[in-house]
C-alpha cells in the first residue's frame, strides 16, 4: 500500500522535473562529479593515514638522533667514535647509543645490491642498510623475533671508501619472507651483489625503511662500525629523561673535542614529522578540497532549489489552494531533491568505479576501491543534499496560496 | 555597446545579490584551489633558465648494462649520473662550447669568529658560471688556468659570505673548509634555480654556498655529498682509486651547444664513444647513449622532479574546478530564467538574439572576472598554508620559491577563470537569448 502510495507520489514529481530539465540534470552531474571526487580524495587521504602512522619497529618516543660531522677528519677517527659513543652511553637517562650513516625515516638511504646466489649474472635488488654495533639492538628497541643479535666481535670497521663485507646479518621478517618465502630464514645465506656471502643471524619484527615510500620494508642491519667523517648518532633513553639527555648530548661531546660541527640534534618524533611532510601536505589540500567541494555542492542546491520555488510559486500556491499541506509542498522539495541526488549518485558509483580501474592502470601505488566504500559515501552526499534542500523547501512551504495565485 | 551591456550586467548582478554571491563564489573556490596545485606543479616543471634551455644538455650513457644484468621484475633504470670515467672523457673531449663536470661537496667552514657551521658546495669546472648565468657580486671566477692547476681558490654565494665575513668583502681573503685555506676569488649574488635542474638529486635545493675547482675537489679526494650509486655497476674497489675507475655513478656533466651543428656534433661524439667502450671491452654490450636538454631533463621520469602526489592532487582540484563551474552553470541558468521578461521586453523592443546572447555573456564574464580575483586572493591564501605545512618560511629559498604566486601564474589564473567562466556561459546564454517574447510579455 505505501509501496504504491510512493511510486503514485513519484510520477508527478518525474513529469515536473522532465518540463524543466536542464538544472536537475545539472546538479545530478554536479552530484556525480562531486561523489566521485570526494570518494577518490577520502581514499587517498586514508592511504596517507595509514601510511603516515605507519609503526617503525624502533622505540620512537625514547629515541633522538643527531650527526656529527668533524672538522679535519682525526687520524684515530675509529677511537674518536667509540669514544663518543661511550661518553654518551654514560650519560645519565641514556640506555644505548648506535653510530650509523642512516637509520628508519632519515631521508636518505644505503643502499646495496644483494642476490639470493652468487655471480654477476644473477638477478639483484637493492636494500636499505642501518649499521650497527652490538649495543643496536638496545640503541634502536628493536623486537627480536628469531635469532640473536650481533657480538662485539663481528663488527668490522670500514673506512668510506674500503669494501667489507660482514659475514652475518639481521634482516626484518618482511625482507625474509620476501626473499626466502618463509618468515624463519635463520641461517640462510643471500649474496652482497656480486659475490659475498652474508648469512641471516636474526630477525627483526619491523624496521622501517630510511625513506618514506610505498614499498615493503626492505631493511638490513649490518654489524659495521663506518669510518666516515660525518655520522648519526642514535641514542635511546630511558622513559621520561629525552629532554634532558637531549639539552646536554652537545655539551658532552664538545668537552671530548671542540673540532667539530655537531647539528640535528632532535627527538624522533620530529625525524617523523619531516619525514611525513609531503604526505601531510597532500592529504591536507585533499581534505580541503573534499570540504570545499561538498560546500559547494550543498550551495549549489540551495541555489537552484531556490530558483526552482521562485519559478514554481504559482503551481505551489495551487497546491496549496487546492488543499495541499504545507507538509506535503516540504515534502515534494524533499523528494525531488532526493531523486536527483540518487540519480546521480548512481551514475557517480558507475564513474568512480570505471575511473578506479583507468587510474590503477595509471598511477603506482594505488589500490582497488570497494563499492561498500563508494555507497558509503554516497549515502553522506545524499544526506548533505537533503539537509541542504530543507531550507528552500521551507521557504516553498511558507508561501501563502492567496498571494501566490492573485496574479493568475 | 559593451559599456551599455556591463552597465546592464551590473545592474542585473546587484539586483540579486545572494544568487550573484553564489556564482562568484563558485568559480573564485573552483579558480582559487585549482591555481593553487597549479601553480605548484608550474613551479616545479618549470624551466628555469628559459633562454638558454635550448642549448644546455646532459648527456646520459649506460655504464651498467641495465638490460643484460638486471632481472626482468626490476624497474628498469639507466643511470640518471655519471661515472668519473665518462665525465673526464668528456671533459678532455672538449665538444662543446662549455662544459663541466660537477659533484656535490658538503664540508665545515671555520670562520675567523664563532662556531663551525656546515655548508654545501660544488666542485665544477669555470665554464659552470657562463654556462648556467650566475650573476656575480663581487670579483669573477677563476681563470682557465686555473681549472688544471688543482689550487686552493673559491667562489662564495653571498649567503656565505655575509656569514664568515660580516661587513668586508671576502675577496682576496682566505676562508677554511674541511680544514684547509681556500683563497676566495668571487662572490656571486643571490640565485635560485626552481628547480635546481642542473643536479636533480635534490630538485628543491638551494644553489650551493661555495664552488671550487674540479680537480681540486679530485685531489684532496673528497666524497660526494650526493647520491653515490653503484647500483648494476658492481661494487668498486678499494680506496679513491677503486672509487674514481669503478663503474658507480655520482657525477653530473653539462655541456652548451649552442646550435643544431654543435647538438648533431655531440650526438656523434657521444655515439662513438660509447662504440668505443664497447670495443674497448668496457661495455659488454651495446652503445646506450641519450642527450636530453634542460627541459627534457626535468621531465625525464627517473629524476622524479614532480612528486606523485602532486600529479593526483592536479587531477583532483581539475574536476574540483569542474563541479564549480557546472555549479555555476545551473546557477546562471536559474538567473537568467528570472530574467526572462526583461529580456522578452527587449527582444519586443528590437534587440536581436545575438544582442540578447552578448549581454549574457557579458553578464558571464563579469562573474568570471569578479570570481578570478577572489580566486587570486584564495590561490594565495592556499600558497601560504602549503608553505606553512612544509614548514617554509617566505619566498625566498627554493623551497619557498615552490609555493609562491608570480605575475605569469597570476595572469593565468585570471585568463583561466574568465575563459572558463565564459564557455560555461555559453549554454546559459544561448538558452537566455532564445525567449519567446510574445509568450512572456502576454503573462505580465
Amino acid at each position: 500500500m505505501t509501496l504504491a502510495n510512493g511510486i503514485l507520489n513519484v510520477l508527478p514529481l518525474l513529469r515536473a522535473l522532465r518540463r524543466n530539465r536542464a538544472g536537475p540534470i545539472l546538479i545530478g552531474i554536479q552530484v556525480a562529479l562531486t561523489l566521485v571526487i570526494v570518494c577518490y580524495s577520502m581514499f587517498i587521504i586514508q592511504q596517507y593515514l595509514r601510511h603516515m602512522n605507519s609503526p617503525t619497529g624502533i622505540d620512537e618516543a625514547n629515541i633522538f638522533t643527531l650527526t656529527n660531522a668533524w672538522l679535519v677528519t682525526p687520524n684515530d677517527l675509529e677511537g674518536r667514535i667509540k669514544g663518543d659513543l661511550a661518553a654518551i652511553r654514560a650519560m645519565p637517562g641514556v640506555l644505548d647509543a648506535v653510530a650509523t650513516l642512516s637509520y628508519p625515516l632519515a631521508g636518505y638511504e644505503v643502499g646495496i645490491s644483494i642476490s639470493p646466489a652468487p655471480g654477476p649474472r644473477q638477478p639483484h635488488a637493492g636494500v636499505h642498510l642501518y649499521d650497527v654495533d652490538e649495543h643496536g639492538l638496545a640503541a634502536y628497541g628493536l623486537k627480536l623475533v628469531a635469532g640473536r643479535w650481533f657480538t662485539s666481535t663481528e663488527v668490522l670497521s670500514v673506512p668510506f671508501d674500503e669494501r667489507k663485507f660482514p659475514a652475518e646479518t639481521v634482516v626484518t621478517a618482511a625482507l625474509a619472507t620476501r626473499l626466502f618465502r618463509t618468515a624463519n630464514a635463520l641461517g640462510q645465506v643471500f649474496y652482497f651483489y656480486p659475490d659475498h656471502p652474508c648469512r641471516i643471524v636474526g630477525i627483526v619484527e619491523r624496521a622501517h625503511n630510511a625513506v618514506v615510500s610505498y614499498r615493503d620494508e626492505d631493511s638490513i642491519f649490518l654489524p659495521v662500525l663506518p669510518l666516515n667523517n660525518a655520522l648519526n648518532y642514535v641514542v635511546r633513553t630511558r622513559p621520561g629523561q629525552q629532554a634532558s639527555a637531549l639539552q646536554s648530548v652537545d655539551r658532552t661531546l664538545y668537552s671530548l673535542s671542540r673540532q667539530r660541527v655537531i647539528q640535528n640534534v632532535r627527538p624522533y618524533s620530529a625525524t617523523r614529522h619531516r619525514a611525513y611532510t609531503e604526505d601531510r601536505a597532500n592529504a591536507a589540500m585533499l581534505g580541503v578540497v573534499c570540504v570545499l567541494m561538498l560546500s559547494v555542492t550543498a550551495f549549489g542546491v540551495i541555489g537552484l532549489t531556490a530558483y526552482r520555488v521562485t519559478e514554481r510559486r504559482q503551481h505551489i500556491g495551487m497546491r496549496r489552494a487546492l488543499g495541499a499541506r504545507r507538509v506535503d509542498i516540504f515534502k515534494q522539495f524533499q523528494a525531488e531533491n532526493l531523486l536527483i541526488a540518487s540519480a546521480g549518485c548512481l551514475v557517480g558509483i558507475v564513474a568512480g568505479l570505471a575511473c578506479n580501474l583507468w587510474l590503477l592502470s595509471k598511477l603506482d601505488g594505488l589500490q582497488r576501491m570497494s563499492l561498500s566504500y563508494i555507497c558509503i559515501v554516497a549515502i553522506i552526499v545524499i544526506v548533505l543534499c537533503q539537509f541542504a534542500v530543507l531550507w528552500p523547501a521551507f521557504r516553498a512551504a511558507a508561501i501563502p496560496p492567496a498571494q501566490a495565485i492573485r496574479n493568475l | 555597446m559593451l559599456g551599455y551591456y556591463s552597465e546592464l550586467a551590473i545592474r542585473s548582478l546587484r539586483r540579486n545579490v545572494v544568487l550573484t554571491t553564489l556564482m562568484v563564489a563558485a568559480v573564485g573556490v573552483g579558480i582559487g584551489t585549482s591555481m593553487t596545485v597549479l601553480t605548484t606543479l608550474m613551479a616545479m616543471s618549470g624551466n628555469p633558465i628559459p633562454d638558454k634551455s635550448k642549448q644546455l644538455f646532459a648527456p646520459q650513457i649506460d655504464n651498467w648494462g641495465v638490460k643484460l644484468h638486471r632481472s626482468a621484475s626490476d624497474a628498469e633504470f639507466v643511470p640518471i649520473q655519471l661515472s668519473y670515467r665518462d665525465v673526464t672523457a668528456f671533459m678532455s673531449a672538449h665538444v662543446g662550447v662549455r662544459q663541466a663536470a660537477m659533484y656535490s661537496l658538503g664540508l665545515n667552514v671555520d670562520p675567523a669568529v664563532g662556531r663551525p657551521f656546515p655548508a654545501l658546495g660544488r666542485a665544477t669546472y669555470r665554464d659552470f658560471f657562463a654556462m648556467f648565468e650566475v650573476p656575480f657580486r663581487s670579483g669573477s671566477v677563476w681563470g682557465q688556468a686555473e681549472d688544471n692547476k688543482r689550487e686552493q681558490i673559491a667562489v662564495l654565494s653571498s649567503k656565505l659570505a655575509d656569514r664568515a665575513f660580516p661587513q668586508i668583502d671576502p675577496v682576496g681573503r682566505t676562508i677554511s673548509l674541511g680544514g684547509r685555506d681556500y683563497r676566495v676569488v668571487g662572490v656571486i649574488r643571490p640565485w635560485t634555480l626552481t628547480p635546481r635542474f642542473y643536479d636533480l638529486s635534490a630538485a628543491f635545493g638551494e644553489t650551493e654556498d661555495f664552488y671550487i675547482p674540479f680537480t681540486t675537489a679530485i685531489d684532496e679526494q673528497m666524497e660526494s655529498n650526493g647520491p653515490f650509486d653503484c647500483g648494476g655497476g658492481g661494487e668498486p674497489a678499494q680506496g679513491w682509486p677503486g672509487r674514481v675507475n669503478s663503474e658507480c655513478v655520482w657525477l653530473q656533466f653539462w655541456v652548451e651547444l649552442p646550435t643544431s651543428a654543435y647538438v648533431r656534433n655531440f650526438r656523434s661524439f657521444l655515439m662513438a664513444y660509447a662504440a668505443d667502450q664497447q670495443q674497448s671491452g668496457r661495455f659488454h654490450w651495446p652503445p646506450w647513449v641519450q642527450l636530453h636538454d634542460v627541459t627534457d631533463w626535468i621531465a625525464y621520469k627517473d629524476n622524479h622532479v614532480v612528486p606523485q602526489g602532486i600529479r593526483i592532487n592536479t587531477l583532483m582540484a581539475g574536476g574540483f574546478l569542474v563541479v564549480c563551474l557546472v555549479n555555476a552553470i545551473a546557477l546562471m541558468l536559474a538567473k537568467f530564467a528570472t530574467r526572462r521578461v526583461e529580456l522578452a521586453i527587449r527582444r519586443a523592443m528590437g534587440a536581436t538574439r545575438t544582442d540578447l546572447f552578448l549581454q549574457c555573456l557579458i553578464e558571464s564574464l563579469i562573474v568570471g572576472l569578479i570570481g578570478g580575483v577572489l580566486g587570486l586572493g584564495l590561490t594565495a591564501a592556499g600558497l601560504g598554508g602549503l608553505r606553512a605545512l612544509h614548514g617554509v618560511s617566505g619566498t625566498q629559498s627554493a623551497m619557498g620559491h615552490l609555493y609562491s604566486q608570480n605575475i605569469e601564474a597570476a595572469l593565468v589564473t585570471l585568463v583561466v577563470a574568465v575563459i572558463a567562466t565564459g564557455c560555461s556561459a555559453l549554454y546559459p546564454s544561448l538558452r537566455a537569448s532564445r525567449v519567446q517574447p510574445g509568450l512572456q510579455i502576454k503573462a505580465l
